[in-house]
């Protein structure tokens, strides 16, 4: 499996998207920082950025490279390689690329901003590796998209539709059960509702760092519970590694019984 | 060498190959032959581990497939349509096949000589043109010295030179003693390196043999009228 | 000159000596020394001794004593801090007299009851009282000052142990007092760290309130008062201010106060008060604000609270300009119309508008009531969609055409660029 995510890695890493993508997050971070000044405000704006973006790369890159890698795959197939070495060769060389282009492209204008330096550190790593983490699941649901749908514009339909879902959609369902049901007690459900949507996750994990005042305001004892101390973070951390976990085993199982 | 006894593929509801027995003793070359979806490349496919059966089962050295891919060190396949990472160099691409399958006696700088793509080694293969992408695709699939080798389509985009070439290179490989798998439309190709043919209909063996006999069997002068008698006998 | 100076030192001797002869027998001032070796050995039998206008010195050490009832104009001045024990046994001082001084002790261990307030030290109906420099520890109230007008509580420092709110009392409390200065206290852990009932034209000033069960500073009915540099930090709910008239804020800090209930500054019919240069960083809510009228609010710093203000109704006449409102997740949340409230000037970092006439004012209004606040205060719960992109999409569309938030809610003016507000 190592080989083959070398080899999809170096790939990727010549790819020009790669290099757009990096140059992108260079734009910005040189942009919020230099041209703003103010790190408060370019922590959130980063956040809207990586939580909103970052899924819709992630999807789109995924599924757009495993469609157009096929014919190298079935080349792969014919080798001596174990399946599902190649497809999680592939899923984790096409995310960990993205993921570096992210971290690197962010991380150079804020270590000459003087990020080390300034208190902001934790939530600026915080920003980074949840980005990082939402390239990992969203790159694995696309690979799961590809990889059971031939058809590579319903491939691309679906995977467009997943992050309008899960970025949208969802919490649009999510406000109006709500408020529907604001009887009755809703803080076990909505963050239920919250780990079931990495989105969600991310965000509410981003939260717990930039509006903790806000969030302890809240009189639930589940919430306080979860915002109040640190088993909020464990539980939303250890649920985006459930999340990374869960479609990396079906890349595994669908690759396994697929046809080529 | 080949063994495969009663294999069933579908597609959904569509039924490729309907018990298909075939057994593959000796070396030579042998021809795949079929009208399209007769089930050839699903055959070839199933051999190769890329398509898994309904049923059925097929043994390799009278090794069985099922999750085992170790065998695939045993056999070289040359895809039908060759696509490669657009951004490795056609060097590297061969070092990576190779790094793929731990193999280190390759003949690789020899086919590379054969096919004169030496000007092409440092360049990306996006920027490759289909025929000269076939040939690092042959270098690929002859550079290993294993005893079984698939070719599905191997002539597609060659120019004369090249599948002159192509030829003697099959030939060469057939009198080392290693057998030879081909799917082809040319029959002329075809008529000329095989020894036996498979001949597929509708997902079954229609007929194996030599080419001798297929013209024998169906009482017609050349291979051609052999082939397009079978077709029109079966459709009749 | 050394010569002169030895016979300087000389007179000066003399002089002392002089004047202690003469003290003792005459209505010269004198000093009683109180020490575990002098002739006076407690504080209660130096204080017995002496008499209007002496100083009761008492040497360093530990003195478990309790209801030390000081009855004349004396000064009781500790000498390297001694400590009063009261061994949990009631009250410790107890001052009925005017114009006293009590200055540097360390007072512990005084009783707690569920009867009685016991306090450290108590004024009761006297005036001219100064109390400074001490320090209390393991008390229930610490200085408690009832109907006692025009004295001073300087420099003390209280620390105490509060758990419950039952069964703690307040740091410095002052009920129906007129002209006090309170000034440089210390105070935490208790119940309310400063506590006014009923108490006009007091200063509190330059004072540290944090980690207290209840309020930082408490107000009640309390008229004409002044409270300016002081820093009220992660207390339980914060200051609250209320029935209360004429009240001048400035200056202060108010940090940290984390909760369901709590807020940095509660106003509850609050009237004519005046809030300026105040910052207000990372409280659930920065200001609370029901029925108080006419109440001016500028050069304040809103940092990062969950909801910079909240308004909750019957208020009007109130003008809040020059304020910074930074990375607040709310900045104003509304209950009910506009009224006549006025927001102008302000700094606002959620502000997107522009200013193409370069005048450093926005172009464009800003609205600073979402259309999310106003939908997690009917369901607290949807507070975890906050910055989601389809809670940003409906603030968006609520902003283009206002139909749950008042119209005329909004800053004409919104600056550009912060405000740079002198806090020195």
């Amino acid at each position: 499996m190592l080989k083959i995510l070398k080899y999809s890695f170096y790939d990727l890493m010549r790819s020009r998207w790669s290099y757009v993508y990096f140059l992108f997050y260079l734009l910005l971070g040189v942009v919020l920082l230099f041209l703003n000044n103010d790190l408060s405000k370019a922590v959130i704006t980063l956040m809207n950025v990586i939580i909103i973006l970052v899924p819709l790369i992630g999807t789109i890159f995924g599924v757009m490279y495993y469609y157009n890698s096929r014919e190298f795959t079935e080349l792969l197939l014919a080798q001596p390689v174990k399946r599902s070495s190649i497809f999680l060769g592939q899923y984790f060389g096409v995310a960990t690329s993205l993921s570096m282009s992210l971290v690197i492209g962010l991380g150079v204008p804020f270590i000459f901003y003087g990020i080390f330096n300034s208190s902001a550190i934790w939530d600026f790593s915080l920003l980074l590796v949840t980005g990082a983490f939402l390239t990992f699941i969203f790159t694995a649901l696309a690979f799961v998209i590809a990889l059971s749908n031939e058809n590579r514009i319903k491939g691309f339909g679906y995977a467009i539709l997943l992050w309008l879902f899960m970025a949208v959609i969802y919490d649009g369902i999510f406000l109006m059960s709500l408020l529907y049901f604001e009887d009755y007690p809703l803080d076990k459900f909505s963050l239920l509702a919250t780990m079931l949507n990495p989105v969600d996750l991310s965000r509410v994990l981003i939260l717990l760092k930039l509006d903790i005042s806000a969030l302890l305001g809240y009189t639930g004892a589940v919430f306080q519970k979860f915002f109040g101390t640190n088993f909020g973070l464990l539980l939303s951390s250890a649920m985006l590694i459930v999340w990374v976990l869960v479609p990396t085993f079906f890349i595994w199982r669908i690759a396994k019984r697929k046809d080529f | 060498m080949i063994e495969v006894k009663d294999l069933y593929k579908k597609f959904g509801k569509n039924e490729v190959l309907k018990g298909i027995d075939l057994t593959i003793e000796r070396s030579g070359i042998f021809s795949v032959l079929g009208p399209n979806g007769s089930g050839k490349t699903t055959l070839i496919k199933c051999i190769l581990g890329m398509v898994l059966p309904n049923s059925g089962q097929i043994f390799i050295d009278g090794k069985p497939l099922k999750n085992n891919f170790k065998y695939r060190n045993e056999i070289d396949y040359l895809p039908q349509i060759a696509n490669f990472p657009g951004n490795l160099k056609v060097s590297e691409l061969i070092a990576m096949i190779k790094d793929l399958r731990d193999s280190k006696a390759t003949k690789d700088d020899e086919l590379i000589e054969l096919f004169k793509l030496q000007p092409y080694l440092n360049k990306k293969l996006a920027n490759l043109s289909g025929g000269t992408k076939q040939k690092v695709n042959l270098v690929l699939t002859f550079m290993f010295d294993s005893p079984l080798i698939i070719l599905d389509e191997p002539t597609n985009g060659l120019d004369p030179i090249s599948h002159l070439r192509l030829k003697n290179l099959i030939n060469s490989e057939k009198e080392k003693g290693k057998t030879i798998l081909i799917t082809s439309h040319i029959l002329s190709f075809v008529e000329e390196v095989s020894d036996e043919i498979v001949f597929l209909l509708e997902g079954k063996i229609y007929f194996k043999g030599s080419v001798s006999e297929l013209k024998e069997k169906t009482e017609q002068p050349d291979f051609e009228h052999a082939i397009a008698s079978i077709l029109s006998s079966s459709y009749a | 000159m050394a010569n002169f100076t030895s016979n300087l030192k000389k007179t000066l001797y003399i002089f002392t000596f002089f004047l202690l002869v003469f003290g003792t027998t005459s209505a010269w001032a004198k000093t009683i020394t109180v020490c575990s070796t002098c002739a006076v050995k407690t504080i209660k039998e130096g204080v017995a001794q002496a008499s209007d206008g002496d100083t009761v010195l008492v040497k360093k050490g530990i003195y478990k004593e309790v209801n030390i009832i000081i009855d004349k104009s004396i000064i009781l001045l500790g000498e390297n801090l001694p400590t009063i024990d009261g061994e949990d046994r009631g009250e410790i001082i107890k001052i009925v007299s005017d114009n006293v001084t009590v200055d540097g002790f360390k007072i512990i261990n005084v009783g707690t009851s569920y009867t009685a307030d016991y306090a450290a030290v108590r004024v009761i109906k006297k005036d001219g009282y100064l109390i400074q420099n001490l320090e209390l520890e393991k008390l229930f109230f610490g200085i408690y000052l009832e109907k006692s007008n025009n004295g001073k509580v300087l420099n003390n420092k209280i620390k105490g142990d509060a758990v419950n709110e039952y069964n703690s009392g307040n740091g410095i409390q002052l009920w129906y007092c007129k002209g006090v200065e309170v000034r440089g206290n210390n105070v935490q852990k208790v119940r309310d760290g400063i506590y006014l009932e009923f108490s006009d034209n007091i200063i509190i000033r330059q004072n540290i309130s944090r980690n207290n069960l209840r309020y930082g500073l408490h107000f009640m009915f309390s008229n004409h008062n002044v409270y300016d540099y002081n820093i009220f930090e992660n207390n339980g709910a914060g200051v609250a201010v209320m029935f209360s008239k004429f009240v001048d804020m400035n200056h202060n800090v108010f940090k940290k106060n984390w909760g369901t209930a709590a807020f940095g500054l509660l106003l509850k019919e609050i009237n004519d008060a005046k809030i300026n240069d105040n910052v207000f960083q990372e409280n659930t809510v920065g200001i609370n604000i029901e029925g108080s009228n006419r109440i001016e609010y500028s050069n304040n710093d809103f940092i990062s609270n969950g909801w910079a203000i909240k308004v909750r109704g019957a208020c009007y006449t109130n003008a809040f300009k020059n304020n910074n409102f930074l990375y607040n997740s709310f900045d104003i949340s509304y209950n009910g119309g506009l009224n006549d409230n006025v927001f102008n000037s302000n700094y606002w970092s959620n502000y997107a508008g522009y200013d193409l006439d370069k005048n450093g004012i926005g172009d464009v209004p800003y609205r600073p009531v979402k259309l999310f606040s106003y939908i997690v205060n009917r369901t607290p719960e949807t507070i975890i969609l906050l910055r989601s992109l389809f809670i940003d999409i409906i603030d968006f569309s609520e902003k283009v055409s206002p139909v749950f938030t008042p119209d005329d809610l909004l800053d004409e003016n919104p600056k550009m660029k912060t405000i740079n507000h002198d806090r020195s």
